[in-house]
């Protein structure tokens, strides 16, 4: 697939919730289920990512220095550190380890 | 975030800019995927939802074009979010028409708290829009830095922008995993995840293990009510 055709595709699709919202009617908010469904689907989502990119590379097992860049993060975010500090940290502690080791 | 505090003025400024700024690990991360300048500039103007844009590009990462299906899918389903916001904003702003989708486009996570974290139905709209315009310009600014600052580094490994793509996706999820059925989800997902990748081909891992563990999420929501 085309990667210009897939980014309008994905916009679209993203963009197709967003403007779903202001048609429907905001009764469907007391919808329990639909609330439960969109939350549990972005912590899967973003979770199961987060694990293909720490532990994976070339379609196989990889543990390497990102493991302890990933730990480095869970300390800074159970310290409140902001987004940016967080993500500069985890890279700069991969870095790190990998010039040394 | 302390959100309520100060003028709704510039807290959406002020918010606009340090949500903003992290359109640099974005831009970065996006050319290290595989993105050029001009793509990963169209994922912030069109695309426009972090969770979506970033989740988009981790799956292109994982398997490059025979990934993008699923790296649509991932986004789409990513963005579900914000079609709550829009139901909960809808009656507050009315927007008609041409504004309608304006409204829509900047309907995101920062724009909605602001708006919400306001009293009166002024602010609340005023808040909205002016945090939506900050977070927008801002993001996408931050976008081309970052895209321009990954595209000069040879290999991304050596500056450990494989980790701060994770890491990136990580401080995303954490907010929304400081419950038991939260954690519970994250768990199976990123398990299920790296296993399911040995044996199937790039993109299939996430959704399948997505759909698992939402499942197990709702099974784990009806017994304990």
């Amino acid at each position: 697939m085309n990667t210009w055709l897939a980014i309008l595709i994905g916009s679209l699709s993203v963009f197709s919730w967003k403007f779903l919202g202001y048609l429907l009617p905001t009764r469907l908010l007391e919808s329990n289920l639909l609330s439960k469904l969109a939350s549990f689907l972005t912590i899967a989502l973003l979770a199961g990512l987060v694990g293909l990119q720490t532990f994976t590379g070339n379609q196989r097992l990889e543990f390497d220095a990102r493991i302890p860049a990933i730990l480095v993060a869970v300390v800074l975010l159970k310290f409140r550190a902001p987004f940016l500090v967080i993500v500069i940290m985890a890279g700069a502690t991969a870095a790190f380890l990998r010039l040394v080791f | 975030m302390s959100i309520g505090k100060g003028s709704v003025t510039s807290v959406s400024i002020s918010v606009g800019i340090a949500t903003g700024i992290y359109g640099i690990s974005f831009g970065a991360l996006s050319v290290t995927a595989g993105f050029d300048l001009w793509r990963t500039m169209a994922l912030s103007l069109l695309m426009f939802s972090g969770g979506s844009q970033f989740a988009f590009v981790a799956v292109f990462a994982t398997g490059g074009a025979s990934a993008l299906p699923a790296a649509i899918t991932s986004a789409w389903l990513v963005g579900i979010r914000n079609g709550f916001y829009a139901l909960t904003l809808a009656p507050k702003l009315g927007p008609k028409g041409l504004l309608r989708a304006f409204a829509a486009q900047l309907t995101i996570d920062e724009s909605t708290a602001v708006s919400a974290s306001r009293e009166n139905s002024e602010e609340q709209r005023k808040g909205f829009w002016l945090t939506g315009l900050a977070v927008f310009v801002f993001w996408n600014l931050a976008t081309v830095i970052g895209a321009l600052l990954g595209s000069i580094i040879s290999d991304p490994k050596i500056f450990g922008l494989d980790a701060a793509a994770a890491a990136a996706l990580f401080a995303l999820v954490w907010p929304r995993i400081q419950k038991s059925t939260g954690a519970i989800i994250a768990a199976i997902s990123i398990l299920g995840s790296t296993l399911l990748s040995l044996y199937l081909p790039s993109g299939f891992p996430v959704l399948l293990a997505a759909a698992v563990a939402v499942s197990v999420g709702f099974w784990l929501d009806r017994s304990k009510s």
